[in-house]
């Protein structure tokens, strides 16, 4: 049986909620309202994270291009999808919300430019 | 020198200007410029890559730059003149700024009214008082922010983070994806200074310590950091010798708060306000000098980039007011005073009559607390209740003037066990 403590973060109420894996499923307790409990069972079963990181683009006044997943990815996934995309590399100019790459990691989420980036004037 | 005629000018191209900006020219003000000292728009929000903005006005998870970059378009499709590596130095109160650029030189920009919106700056260890040599090595968050995020320099090996405002924590988590070290996070209250959103996500997620009523107590080292000494506090918040310990490190982080950046706001003669620590404001952001409005983090530390762009738009209005007929005269003003467990409130001053929409009031609570009930009250009567499950320092509080409530003496905002 595995015990975990989950800090709910729906409300600032911060909640300590208690999760206990048993033979019969999930018991929680401490949680003050059914977000709460929501919550706490996801962060157990299935806790998402978004992605974001920066990637390297070239041709522009920055080093970096920012990047954010296109929804939620599983948490155990994001330092494998990070190293995928720690290998990107882009050339300016970029515009905000274009796929820089598909279905990153079999996760069906996408890797979105977070900003535009125009080319840096020449010379 | 280069002088330009203006509307209204915008300084400063945050998330609060371009929200000005915008809302100016919706307002129908026809020449209208942002000057922004940056190489472009977007202000802070550009070295925050992580998500969490935008959640009230767009209805999705953005990253900063994503959140800048909305507003960044409409303001280059929308006829507004954007002044880029342009520093102003001075703002007179007779609404004139003076600023130089690399490009251009000195400019003169002669203003029918202002907006201030240059945001907030970073404490440094000056003004925290930690002793020891004058190694390099020793960053405000916000700076490792801009390296690691903007520039792509990772400044060392291994961190050793004091404070836990927001900043700190959301850099905690990414140096750790960057593939530094963080060896933990010290904070001298016996509170986390940031959400607990942040401390979950980014430090119990990476496993990060968080060390509470503990502090940095020494720096080591000559031409680089070598380490630092850490020691808990005691109840005056002087570090306990008897529990000093030292950790080697290569990075200082120093995530100890924001102060808003009030400089120019000064040189102007605009009137501070001793508990925001920014220009006292009324409730069209109008600051104490005709004319010259403030919005954004310079008024008030806010950390919902929502409320800041909201603070933008309302600044702005009150400008194509004041331009409307820059004489008229106010109506009797009423301070905005804060009570019970109430550490400061913005706007400070509000104006006799009856409130023709419904007026936002922000405030932050001094003592955590759960089930509290948020009570804005005009001599001894009630204008609004708010219950709130909990309530902490870190996050900025909203309390509600209903349109239609008559106002007629000085208002008192309070937050009260229930
Ligand atoms: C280092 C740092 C990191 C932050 N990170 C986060 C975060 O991760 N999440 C979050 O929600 N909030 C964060 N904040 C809070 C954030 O500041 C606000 O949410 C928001 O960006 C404030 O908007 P603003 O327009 O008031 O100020 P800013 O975004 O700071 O914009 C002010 C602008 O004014 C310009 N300026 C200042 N002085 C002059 C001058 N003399 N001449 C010309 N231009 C000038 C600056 O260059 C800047 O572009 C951070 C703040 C700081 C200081
Ligand atoms: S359990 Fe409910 S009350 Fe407690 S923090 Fe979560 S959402 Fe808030």
């Amino acid at each position: 049986m595995r015990k975990v403590t989950v800090t709910c973060i729906v409300c600032p109420s911060s909640c300590r909620v208690s999760v206990r894996e048993g033979g019969e499923g999930l018991e929680i307790s401490g949680h003050q309202c059914r977000r709460g409990l929501e919550h706490a069972r996801n962060e157990v079963k299935n806790p998402m994270r978004m992605l974001t990181a920066t990637i390297a683009v070239t041709g522009a006044d920055f080093n970096l291009l920012p990047v954010i997943s296109s929804a939620e990815i599983p948490k155990k996934m994001l330092i494998p999808c990070l190293r995928t995309v720690y290998g990107l590399r882009v050339q300016a100019p970029v515009k905000e919300g274009s796929v820089i790459l598909r279905d990153v990691c079999g996760t069906g989420v996408d890797i979105l430019a977070a900003r535009t980036i125009t080319r840096a004037p020449a010379g | 020198m280069r002088e330009v005629h203006l509307d209204l000018a915008v300084i400063g191209g945050g998330p609060a200007g371009l929200a000005a900006a915008l809302e100016a020219r919706r307002q129908g003000l026809e020449k209208v410029a942002v000057i922004e000292r940056d190489i472009e728009l977007g202000g802070i929000l550009q070295q925050c890559v992580h998500d969490g903005f935008g959640l009230h006005r767009f209805g999705r998870r953005m990253s900063g730059g994503q959140y800048a970059q909305a507003f960044i378009d409409e303001v280059e499709a929308g006829g507004i003149m954007t002044e880029c590596r342009t520093m102003v130095l001075r703002v007179s109160g007779d609404k004139k700024i003076y600023a130089v650029s690399s490009h251009k030189g000195m400019t003169l920009y002669h203003c029918r009214a202002i907006i201030l919106a240059m945001g907030c700056r970073e404490r440094t260890r000056n003004q925290i008082f930690i002793y020891g040599a004058r190694p390099s090595g020793v960053l405000t968050a916000g700076t490792v922010q801009r390296y690691i995020n903007m520039e792509g320099y990772l400044p060392g090996k291994k961190a050793v983070i004091l404070g836990s405002g927001d900043i700190g924590l959301i850099m905690a988590r990414r140096m750790i994806l960057e593939g530094m070290e963080v060896e933990g996070v010290y904070e001298v209250m016996a509170h986390p200074g940031g959400l607990t959103r942040n401390i979950v996500q980014c430090l119990e997620d990476y496993d990060i310590p968080l060390h509470l009523s503990t502090t940095v107590s020494q720096i080591h080292g000559q031409e680089r950091l070598e380490g630092v000494s850490v020691a808990r506090v005691d109840q005056q918040r002087r570090p306990v010798k008897e529990s000093e310990r030292y950790i080697p490190c290569d990075l200082l982080v120093l995530a100890v708060g924001l102060i808003p950046e009030t400089e120019l706001a000064r040189g102007a003669g605009i009137k501070i306000n001793p508990l925001s620590n920014g220009p006292e404001v009324d409730q069209d952001f109008a600051t104490s000098v005709p004319g010259i409005f403030a919005a954004g983090n310079l008024v008030a530390v806010f950390d919902l980039v929502d409320y800041v762009s909201a603070t933008g738009e309302t600044a702005a209005k009150g400008a194509a007011r004041y331009l409307e007929n820059p004489k008229a005269a106010h109506p009797r003003a009423y301070r905005v005073n804060t009570g019970e467990n109430v550490s400061l409130a913005v706007p400070q001053i509000v104006y006799e009559g009856q409130a023709a929409q419904d007026l936002s009031l922000f405030l932050r609570v001094k003592q955590p607390g759960p089930k509290a009930a948020l009570i804005c009250a005009c001599a001894g009567r009630e204008l609004s209740r708010k219950k709130e499950r909990f309530v902490a320092p870190p996050e900025m509080l909203a309390a509600k003037v209903p349109a239609g409530t008559f106002i007629g003496a000085d208002l008192l905002l309070e937050i009260k066990g229930e």
